[in-house]
């Protein structure tokens, strides 16, 4: 027996839903506007550039390695907003279906800094690199990378603050070369695809991958450049000489494949994977032929509130993303911030965690319980975030609210099921580490445009701080000005809240991306078939759990 | 003596016409069968079946020697020759009598009599039937243009060419003379004054032992391509009584000139003025005699095999009457855009459209091979009405409602033209097909339709068949991505059609600077239907590997789709020119090292008995030739190669 239909209660003709709809609109427009700048839309001339050279785009080169129709998930596709580099971190990342396997492709844009690795596309590759070895998902990179972001200082710039500024070390990247090479070592195929230059660190991409297609007439793999090697032993020596396709594939031995073209690297890559006859490891979907939600995605539009004060309602949620809008509710009545329960999602099988608000005694030995079950049946774990944190308060305190937490965050810290979370409203404090924030080994985090992640609510921590402040002139004595005191904590409010935002969060590469609400369970059904491709296996073991 | 077991030396469409009959009668049918052929319905329906093996027609269908042979081992007691093959050779007829068997077809002195177009031409003119005068080509006089070069021993319209002017007529000569040669084994060639707009009129006459002499009114056949009938009808729709009088008058004494028996067919050619010329006698049943038998209620085959058993003819003339109007379509595959190229390949789903009252006269099933060796005609279809209108209306939906994939076939042609004014005027004449423009102003668009419905249905199926991820919508994503796209070989001409899916389910569909919105349906019947621009569109669409065949109301469409990496084969050098079907090399006119100028001839290749000549797209050198003359090559074949830089 199926698990019954959610009833849906949702009014869309009721003026807050239109209100909220609206804006969450305006929102997915805006990162509209900036997906399109960090595939280029602002770079105009140097993909004119890059084409009128023959060379296809990055994206380009993604289509065609995907199969026809099938879907791709990119990662991070707003990294680097907000920073000192372009939008997109001058790489593509993402799960791709090619020859019916599932891999992590990671890109060069050799348009944005000609593919240099900066700090942000460092980030990203590094959690290409992560997503593969977390997922057994084998990894193919298209490489076009002028190498290091070795650009020094502008001419007005402070040499100090650019130290101070620039956090990122050398040392650091070489954990790349480690990652890649660990893959090969845990059974995970890599890939190199070489469609322009690769050298110096760059070189060791395909150095450590298991296979390499190199593209004639464009690869250029060397430790050192003509330059370099001018420099050190006075040798002349051209690009070709030292590290072009044909002298790898005849001489040196590191191209495995040398394709006359763009086209025929693309095809002989996916010959490649083809060939790897991938078994995935998980159980896979319980059904191939799963019901669609009983009522439109576009109902996840208008239900989260401007001010993340409102609760969300969650079962309205999970109504449109799961199979048939089928969900088993577990404890429906204890512990009600939380709602817990199973349903299926494209055919997977997943546990739901749901947060209301503000996770209490009840709903976190609630989510603990539940999380032991769901690892007990080897079933993934499916987080939905709106969480302004754990209570507080004297009672709460009494009542163990410091214990029933520490539970919740011990079951999820010790879960070994797959964890996907999605943060649709708030996520602030503890309650984002509980509902199995980044810092959990969560396979995949995705934000919604109305998401904001902070230590607390922005109005909370201004308003925290003034209190704080009162308290320390008290101390000294000292006279506050109230109305300086007051636009203080505003600008406070202000910072803290630009700092919470979505945005802010995926600029840095703190989750896996920004997503329209409606495209939910098609990333969350793209992110469990991912899982699936490794083992999927519960914890029967958990910390000592104080109770 | 009456015939018990009847051999039929002929196959396909027509084998099984006449096994029909034969079985209506309680006769017993013998089939033979060259080995290609062993699977045929013809050959299933046949009470017995003996091979002639498999090789040359020579040594099959054309076997004379051999199918007597098969006749007398099978106790077969009459021999009935359908038409093509041997139906129209006298040494045949009278083997056939010698044997001891039963001919179903006039006396072997009337066949040869009539055999032979000029002797014909004299025998009737000489009993007052008008003729066209033949003109020698050999003399000095002033030749008057257009000329139509025949075959003394011609038929079907092979080594029929027509000369338009006086440099034309040698070159034209030769090849007609090459073409008699290969069909008819007779170099004789007569040249006549090329009628323009006429029409082709024919009497259907019966004669029995008896003495009875018997029209069954007349068929007009003006609608030719290659001097070949694609649409027949009957009565004719340009002619009156009295006109009707007078050619059945004359088409009657024509064969009374030659003591005929059996059935045959005399035909003339009408000008515009009325004036009428006798062309020639068919000494057998036609291709298009079902439109004589639906609008005369008589059944030609059973009169044959009543003549051919000593019986008289059943019926008097006096008694025959014109019921309404029958029309016949002949479906070939053939691609009218290609000068009419046979288009020989896997039916792969032959489905009549049976539910209409149509006749459907066919050789073929799903699953037929139709080779290079014979005529590619897949089937006749007839519909007979109360009025001509309603006949071609009908015929026209047929069609177009039937069923064919795998093959490029005539279809179109055939419905545009039954829908065509001209034609429902009746003022069609033998040059409509090469003059009217039949090609509506919709096909483009219609292709487009085609094309869109072809390419979302495929993606749809790609997806639903998808090992993992077949859930997931179509292309979906959350990154910014160009469309999807795919490209199509359509008439040589590369088609690229974009496409993304929204999230309702529609499509965003896009060619060139072209876009709209589509959705894409799958009925229960296997249909699509495509909504654009407000309008609903029904396809069938047939595929196979890389081919698609999209039938939509009007067209048949087909698609190849390229390979999104191009073709990762061995690639044909630039310049190399390719066979246009599969067929059998006659001449190769060129050498390595030759010189050739726009136009000139290098490589001809026959096929169904008709000539391809290859040409050179461009001045160039001939740097490699790939064939040799009596080579067969498959369509597509390397011929030659061109090196066309070296001009200057």
């Amino acid at each position: 027996m199926s698990p019954n239909v959610i009833r849906s209660v949702l009014d869309t003709q009721a003026p807050t839903f239109i209100e909220n709809r609206k804006r969450m609109l305006e929102l997915i427009a805006q990162l509209d506007e900036l997906g399109r700048e960090a595939a280029g839309s602002n770079r105009g001339a140097a993909v004119a550039r890059h084409v009128a050279r023959g060379k296809l785009p990055v994206r380009e080169r993604i289509s065609l390695l995907i199969d026809q129709d099938s879907p791709f998930l990119e990662i991070s596709p707003l990294a680097g907003y907000g920073t000192d580099y372009a939008i997109g971190g001058g790489m593509v990342v993402g799960i791709g279906v090619v020859e019916s396997t599932e891999c992590v492709i990671a890109a060069n844009d050799p348009t944005d800094l000609g593919g240099a690795l900066t700090a942000i596309s460092i980030r990203k590759l590094m959690r290409a690199l992560e997503i593969a070895r977390q997922n057994r998902l084998p990894y193919i990179q298209l490489v076009e990378s002028a190498g290091g972001d070795l650009r020094g200082l502008s001419d007005d710039e402070d040499p100090e603050s650019l130290l101070r500024r620039n956090l990122s070390h050398f040392a650091d990247t070489g954990r790349m070369f480690h990652d890649i090479t660990e893959l090969s070592a845990m059974g995970i195929p890599t890939i190199s695809v070489v469609f322009g230059p690769s050298t110096a660190g760059g070189a060791y991409q395909p150095g450590l991958s298991d296979y390499n297609v190199f593209v004639r007439q464009q690869a250029k793999v060397f430790l050192g450049g003509p330059p370099l090697v001018k420099m050190a032993t006075g040798e002349e020596a051209s690009d070709e000489d030292l590290g072009g396709a044909h002298m790898h594939a005849t001489v040196s031995g590191l191209a495995d494949y040398l394709a006359e073209d763009e086209l025929e690297a693309i095809a002989m890559s996916r010959d490649i994977v083809a060939h790897l006859h991938w078994h995935k490891a998980g159980t896979g979907p319980v059904t191939l032929e799963p019901e669609p939600p009983a009522y439109s995605a576009d109902g996840l539009l208008g239900l989260i509130s401007a001010d993340l004060k409102s609760p969300v309602e969650m079962l309205e949620v999970i109504a449109r993303i799961v199979d048939g809008s089928r969900f088993e509710e577990f404890k429906s009545m204890y512990g009600t911030t939380l709602v817990c329960g199973w349903a299926t999602i494209h055919g997977f099988a997943v546990g739901i965690l749901a947060s209301n608000g503000v996770l209490f005694s009840d709903s976190s030995e609630k989510a603990a319980q539940f999380i032991q079950l769901c690892n007990q049946i080897d079933t993934p774990l499916i987080f939905l975030q709106h969480v302004t944190g754990y209570m507080v308060g004297k009672d709460y305190e009494r009542q163990g609210i410091i214990k029933h937490g520490s539970q919740m965050i011990n079951a999820v810290s010790n879960s070994t099921v797959p964890h996907i979370t999605v943060i649709l409203g708030a996520s602030y404090g503890a309650g984002n580490y509980g509902m199995s924030g980044r810092a959990f080994d969560t396979r995949f985090v995705f934000l919604w445009p109305s998401a904001k992640i902070a230590i607390m609510g922005p109005k909370q921590m201004a308003g925290v701080m003034s209190l704080v402040r009162k308290a320390q002139a008290q101390r000294q004595g000292a006279q506050l000005d109230e109305h300086k005191e007051a636009s203080f904590t505003e600008a406070v409010e202000n910072f803290a809240e630009a700092q919470s935002r979505a945005l802010y969060a995926t600029g840095r590469v703190v989750d896996d991306g920004i997503i329209d609400p409606r495209d939910t369970r098609s990333a969350l059904a793209m992110a469990l078939s991912a899982c699936h491709s490794g083992p999927v296996v519960g914890e029967r073991r958990f910390g000592v759990f104080r109770l | 003596m009456s015939i018990r077991r009847l051999l039929i030396a002929n196959r396909g469409e027509i084998a099984r016409r006449i096994t029909r009959t034969a079985h209506q009668m309680g006769i017993e049918v013998v089939a033979i069968f060259a080995d290609d052929d062993a699977n045929s319905p013809f050959v299933r329906e046949a009470d017995r079946a003996l091979t002639l093996g498999s090789g040359p027609l020579s040594e099959t269908y054309l076997n004379s020697t051999a199918i007597i042979e098969r006749a007398l081992t099978s106790r077969a007691d009459a021999i009935h020759p359908g038409y093509g093959f041997l139906s129209e050779q006298a040494d045949f007829a009278r083997a056939v009598i010698g044997a001891g068997l039963t001919w179903v077809g006039p006396p072997p002195e009337a066949i040869a009599a009539l055999g032979d177009k000029l002797a014909a031409k004299r025998i009737v003119s000489a009993v007052g039937v008008p003729v066209l005068p033949s003109i020698e080509v050999a003399s000095d006089t002033e030749l008057e243009f257009p000329l139509l070069i025949k075959a003394a021993a011609g038929g079907g319209g092979k080594a029929m060419h027509i000369v338009n002017t006086p440099d034309e007529l040698h070159a034209a000569l030769a090849v007609a003379q090459r073409e008699a040669l290969h069909a008819f084994a007779d170099t004789t060639l007569f040249v006549e004054r090329y009628l323009q707009n006429a029409r082709h009129i024919e009497v259907q006459v019966l004669a029995d032992d008896h003495g009875n002499l018997v029209h069954c009114f007349e068929r007009e056949c003006s609608i030719q391509r290659r001097h070949q009938k694609v649409i027949e009808e009957a009565p004719s729709p340009s002619i009156d009584g009295e006109q009707r009088a007078a050619l059945t008058r004359a088409a009657l004494a024509a064969v009374a000139a030659v003591g005929y028996r059996n059935a045959g067919t005399v035909e003339f050619v009408v000008e515009p003025s009325g004036a009428f010329w006798f062309l020639e006698v068919n000494t057998r049943l036609q291709v298009e005699h079902p439109v004589t038998e639906e609008v005369t209620g008589i059944d030609l085959v059973r009169e044959q095999l009543r003549i051919a058993e000593g019986k008289p003819i059943s019926f008097r003339q006096e008694d025959l009457a014109l019921t309404g109007h029958a029309i016949e379509a002949r479906l070939y595959a053939e691609d009218p855009a290609h000068d009419y190229l046979p288009s020989p390949g896997h039916l792969l789903e032959w489905a009549p459209r049976v539910d209409l009252g149509a006749r459907f006269e066919s050789g073929v099933e799903s699953g037929t091979e139709i080779g290079s060796d014979f005529d590619p005609m897949l089937a006749k279809v007839i519909v007979h009405a109360d009025s001509r209108t309603e006949a071609a209306q009908r015929l026209a939906m047929v069609l177009a409602t039937t069923r064919i994939r795998g093959l490029t076939t005539n279809r179109d042609l055939l419905v545009a033209t039954l829908r065509h004014r001209d034609f429902l005027e009746g003022q069609a004449t033998t040059s409509f097909l090469s003059q009217a423009e039949l090609r509506s102003r919709t096909e483009d668009d219609d292709l487009l339709d085609a094309a869109y419905a072809l390419t979302l249905c495929q993606a749809e199926r790609r997806r639903s068949n998808a090992p993992i991820l077949r859930s997931i919508p179509s292309g979906w994503t959350n990154a910014v991505l160009e469309p999807q796209r795919v490209r199509y070989l359509v008439d040589g001409g590369e088609l690229e059609i974009r496409y993304r899916r929204d999230r309702d389910g529609s499509y965003l569909v896009g060619h060139n600077d072209q876009e709209d919105i589509a959705i894409i349906g799958q009925d229960s019947d296997g249909s699509v239907t495509l909504q654009r621009g407000g309008r609903l569109h029904r396809f069938h669409i047939f595929t196979s590997a890389k081919e698609s065949w999209v039938q939509g109301a009007g067209h048949d469409h087909k698609l190849v789709a390229v390979d999104r990496f191009g073709n990762r084969s061995e690639p044909v050098a630039a310049g190399t020119l390719a066979s246009p079907l599969p067929g059998h090399v006659s001449k190769v006119w060129v050498q390595v090292g030759d010189r050739v100028r726009t136009g000139q001839a290098l490589v001809t290749i026959e096929a169904m008995k008709m000539e391809h000549t290859v040409t050179a797209p461009s001045p160039g050198v001939v740097t490699e030739i790939y064939v040799r003359a009596n080579q067969q090559v498959k369509a597509a074949a390397p011929l030659v190669l061109l090196d066309e830089t070296g001009n200057d």
